[in-house]
């Protein structure tokens, strides 16, 4: 009996060790396809990153927030929109599926530049 | 022999107007007697001036700010024939984030156009004028921001899709625009007054209503509907289903063609030609043709 132990230890020590490999990569698979996170502030009148750079096929979420007053996020090639009020996070979830420069804009009147508040998403 | 010419005519002859741009409405046309009413059979024409940007500041865009309107004022008193009336498709004022300045400046718009001869002259807002503030100082000085009003046996419903900062007509205006339309009897003719199209003909500019399809989905249901807007400072004819939309020049400055370049500003003025892209409509509702004709006017004649 001992000696049956002893000759499955090592297998067992090896399926321990399979097992918690396979958790590894599922876990890192799982942080490799999880949505990256893009965060946006708006304030009048401008959006900051200005240009956000995004893979196709590349699943993120953007987390919008609002710096003064309520502003929008329009982004009509994707036919996505937002409001951002001041002091709350706006969530948008996208997975682009080409390449190109999508811009959006604020379509919530927000003031006197609001016709110039606007930025884009380049797809590559 | 006596040779009778209607205003129209003389329009066309006299080349004072710009090109004249046929609109059918798709009205069954009246038969002779169908209606108890004369005034209902009577042919009669409006004026449509819009985005007149009252307190704009810009030298590159238009030097004469502040003397665009009052030369369009003059332009419209000087009409051989006066129209029935006149209405401004909003953007009265130049937007500012002064209550204080905008009642001043809506102020300043309403005397100078109280200087029009004709006495029935209809207002709406643009978001510069009404977007900050939900149009409360518009409504000051001008009443409701939607409403309707009956002309000659035409129903015209002005709509406000600026008020709402989202750009959008709303839940309550939708119903209201449907219990309206739904009194009208199915042959009445129907004119839309707005500022922002209906439809979305550019919505990365802005030039669009959030929730225009559902009011152009309850117009559809009436089968003479025609729309007449502002807001993109320039001349656009656009048909959605049996409904004609005709977009109206500026009086500040003209935009660029929907998309056409990266971003939208306004375009130069040209020192060459002052107040090239700049001006004003005759609107003539012909019922026995069952269409409209529009004649662009500019602001100074050359």
């Amino acid at each position: 009996m001992q000696r049956t132990i002893a000759r499955l230890a090592p297998l067992a020590v090896f399926s321990v060790f399979i097992v918690f490999c396979g958790l590894t990569l599922f876990s890192s698979g799982a942080a490799q396809t999880s949505e990256r996170i893009v965060k946006i502030t708006a304030h009048k009148f401008e959006y900051e990153p200005s240009e956000i750079y995004l893979k196709v096929g590349e699943p993120v979420v953007l987390e919008l927030i609002s710096k003064d007053v309520t502003h929008g996020f329009n982004i009509p090639d994707f036919g996505l929109r937002a409001d951002l009020e001041p002091g709350e996070t706006a969530r948008v979830r996208l997975v682009p599926e080409k390449a190109g420069t999508f811009e959006f804009h604020c379509d919530n009147f927000c003031g006197i530049d609001h016709e110039s508040m606007s930025a884009a998403i380049i797809v590559q | 022999m006596a040779v009778t010419i209607n205003r129209r005519d003389f329009l066309k002859f006299a080349g004072i107007g710009g090109v004249v741009f046929a609109s059918g409405l798709g009205w069954p046309a009246r038969s002779h007697g169908a209606s108890a009413n004369p005034s209902e059979t009577e042919d009669f024409y409006f004026v449509q001036l819009s985005d007149t940007h009252w307190g704009f500041t810009g030298p590159e865009a238009n030097p004469d700010a502040a003397g665009t309107l009052p030369k369009a004022v003059a332009a419209v008193n000087d009409l051989r024939t006066q129209p029935d009336f006149i209405v401004f498709t909003g953007d009265l004022t130049h937007t500012t984030e002064d209550p204080k300045d905008r009642r001043r400046r809506l102020g300043e718009f309403k005397e100078i156009v109280s200087r029009l001869k004709v006495p029935d002259v209809r207002f709406m807002p643009g978001e510069h004028d009404g977007s900050l503030d939900q149009s409360k100082a518009f409504q000051e000085f001008f009443g409701p921001a939607h409403y309707t009003f009956d002309h000659k046996g035409v129903h015209f419903i002005v709509l406000d899709n600026v008020s709402d900062p989202r750009a959008r007509l709303g839940d309550a205006q939708l119903q209201w625009l449907q219990e309206d339309l739904s009194k009208q009897n199915p042959n009445s003719k129907v004119v839309v007054f707005t500022h922002r199209p209906l439809f979305d003909l550019y919505p990365q500019w802005d030039w669009a209503t959030a929730d225009g399809s559902q009011a152009t989905k309850i117009l559809l249901q009436h089968p003479n509907v025609t729309v007449f807007y502002g807001h993109i400072h320039q001349e656009n004819h656009h048909m959605t289903g049996h409904i004609a939309h005709h977009a109206a020049k500026s009086l500040i400055f003209p935009l660029p063609a929907p998309g056409s370049q990266p971003k939208r500003a306004p375009v130069p003025w040209d020192a060459g030609a002052p107040y090239k892209g700049l001006g004003f409509r005759e609107v003539e509702a012909d019922l026995k043709q069952a269409k409209y004709e529009i004649t662009e006017f500019p602001v100074m004649r050359s």
